[in-house]
């Protein structure tokens, strides 16, 4: 995968220092608001490993991040705490058996309708979530207590408190980089990347291309979990919104406008789309209008396009202006 | 068994409007190659255009007779300065510039008529039913609805077949570079499709305003669904489009009657299955 180049590199290091640094002077809503930040750049990134590195290209991918959260909320017991340490792993086994179900079926297809039907698969939990009396229906359900991290009679973090959660959320964000970047650097990530390429050229090579496929479908699908588990343990809630098809439109957004298969990209994407949510829907700065901040938002969106062929992330990789590319099928 | 045929009625009748739709989608692809998420926007844009004429003119057929010649002057303008840009381009900007056009059709939406459900009375001279027993009848609008689907399916099946344009049309769709080669300019016929496509959408959403409710995000559930259509029936399609929409039609309103805790999972579920069995769709060419 291509390396950040060193003035970047640096740049990502002071990035991530000034994020450890925060809490000692940030305020508590912007804790919060950055917690949700770094939970997307995890669900980001993991879409990033199918998008720009295997070059599936899921508009569903928003059914593993509501698997996960509702796996909590179902783990959890109506008065008391669930334990992190069992229903962190069981969130992200039950988004990643789920994966492996989907992706089954919807690796039979590809290009378009592959498009097509992970959108449509993402948009059948939607409706289970709806109608499912056990999950909440329409109007979701409440977490009323957060999950305990007590191991062993030891409790190393308390994750009602805000402070705690940013660690946590900030830990796993990089631990999610880390992870996807040894996966990329392995035989298994130049596989992946050599389906994107070329898939009848690997393919002649040898390799079981669909078997690889689907260990990256998984993968990305456990990593949607985990953010979609953070997601529901911060706010005490979960919804069908979790599945909606704005949620997987978003984080495709993020995925694109941040710059496809760098793995920083997505990040710096889950960063600017989500603060500039927060900007554009702030009432005391735009009054009436913050109501319609999806306005502007989509007028960005189409600019980007139009005008930032490589996203963000290409911007700060120096190829800002290259030729688009030809359609590959 | 009269409960049946109405059943058996409205499946056909909402295939049949869900083909007007996925018909458009189906083309825009098979011949440019465009995915077009913001197609539901288009009919649900038809929705509101024939609500806010019909309050103006005071006449809902009146007001299909305006909306249909705006909607392709509409096409025709978002050709020219958004789609034409991504007819090369990797499907992946495709989807994120439409995505961004959904986002702003809801917004211009909200703007302009207000995020209210609506509603517009059936015209008066099909606001009747017709008595099937003693106690079952069916709406006289609804069989009209049926019968302006299919007669404007039958239109374009006659326009694709028979006519000049539609020969080009299927040739730009299996190569467009000879077709430009041959000395045809393909950008027209790219415009043309395009603009039908957007007043096709846009049509099928007047003429359900009277039975459905207008409300915000109606494109998308109607999106969802067509893409499905296309799936089952096989991108660029047109007669598979037809069959995916006469069947999802039938598979969504049974399902609601057949098995109301899964309904909304049925098309699902048949989609899954024919995916499993032909997974480029039943006319698929892949």
């Amino acid at each position: 995968m291509p390396s950040p180049p060193p003035l970047l590199r640096a740049l990502l290091l002071v990035a991530l220092a000034a994020l450890t640094l925060y809490p000692l002077v940030g305020q508590v809503f912007y804790l919060q608001l950055f917690a949700k930040v770094m939970i997307f750049a995890v669900f980001a990134m993991s879409l990033d490993l199918l998008v720009g590195f295997t070059g599936l290209v899921s508009l569903g991918h928003a059914a593993f991040f509501g698997l996960g959260a509702y796996t909590l909320m179902l783990l959890s017991p109506q008065y008391e705490a669930a334990s992190f340490w069992l229903s962190l792993p069981a969130a992200v086994a039950v988004a990643a058996v789920a994966a492996a179900i989907i992706g089954a079926l919807v690796l039979r297809t590809s290009g378009v309708y592959f498009i097509m039907v992970t959108l449509a698969f993402a948009q059948m939990l939607y409706y289970f979530a709806i109608k499912s009396k056990a999950l909440g229906g329409s109007d979701g359900a409440y977490i009323y207590v957060k999950p305990d991290a007590t191991i062993l009679g030891w409790r190393p973090f308390d994750l009602g408190n805000r402070v705690h959660f940013y660690y946590l959320a900030l830990a796993l964000m990089v631990a999610t980089y880390v992870l996807l970047r040894m996966v990329l650097r392995s035989l298994f990530g130049h596989v992946v990347r050599g389906i994107r390429a070329n898939e009848p050229r690997m393919r002649a090579l040898g390799f079981p291309i669909f078997h690889y496929k689907l260990a990256a479908f998984v993968l990305a699908g456990g990593l949607a979990g985990l953010a979609g588990y953070l997601e529901a343990a911060q706010y005490g809630y979960v919804n069908p919104e979790f599945f909606g098809w704005q949620e997987s439109g978003g984080v495709l957004m993020m995925v694109i406008l941040g710059g496809i298969g760098t793995l920083f990209g997505p990040i710096l994407g889950a960063f600017a789309l989500t603060l500039l949510q927060d900007f554009l829907s702030d009432e005391a700065i735009f009054h009436g209008f913050h109501k319609h901040w999806l306005l502007p938002m989509g007028v960005l969106i189409v600019l980007a396009v139009l005008l930032l062929p490589r996203g963000i992330g290409g911007l700060a990789l120096g190829q800002g202006r290259r030729a688009p590319q030809i359609a590959d099928d | 068994m009269s409960l049946l045929l109405i059943q058996v009625l409205n499946g056909v009748q909402y295939g049949l409007l869900l083909f007007l739709v996925a018909s458009g989608l189906t083309l825009i692809f098979g011949i440019m190659g465009v995915i077009n998420l913001a197609h539901g926007s288009f009919y649900m844009m038809g929705a509101y255009l024939a609500f806010s004429l019909a309050q103006l003119v005071g006449n809902l057929w009146l007001a299909i007779l305006i909306g249909i010649p705006l909607s392709v002057a509409i096409g025709l303008t978002l050709e020219l300065l958004l789609f034409r840009q991504l007819y090369r381009r990797d499907h992946l900007y495709q989807v994120l510039l439409t995505y961004g056009l959904i986002l702003i059709m809801e917004e211009v939406r909200s703007l302009l008529v207000g995020d209210d459900v609506h509603g517009i009375a059936i015209p008066a001279l099909f606001d009747f039913s017709i008595r099937l027993t003693d106690t079952l009848s069916y709406p006289v609008y609804r069989l009209l609805m049926s019968a302006i689907c299919l007669a404007t399916a039958g239109l374009m099946a006659l326009v694709i077949r028979r006519t000049r344009l539609g020969m080009t049309i299927r040739a730009g769709a299996n190569n467009p570079e000879m077709v430009e080669l041959l000395g045809i300019d393909i950008g027209l016929v790219y415009r043309i499709v395009f603009a039908a496509g957007v007043a096709l959408a846009a049509f099928a959403g007047m003429i359900a305003a009277p039975v459905a409710s207008i409300y915000p995000g109606m494109g998308n559930q109607i999106l969802i669904v067509s893409f499905v259509v296309v799936v089952i029936g096989g991108i660029g399609s047109i007669e598979g489009a037809f069959l995916g929409s006469l069947l999802i039609g039938l598979a969504d309103t049974f399902g609601q009657v057949l098995a109301p805790q899964i309904a909304g999972m049925t098309i699902y579920m048949l989609m899954a299955a024919v995916l499993l069995w032909r997974p480029a769709g039943l006319f698929g060419r892949a």
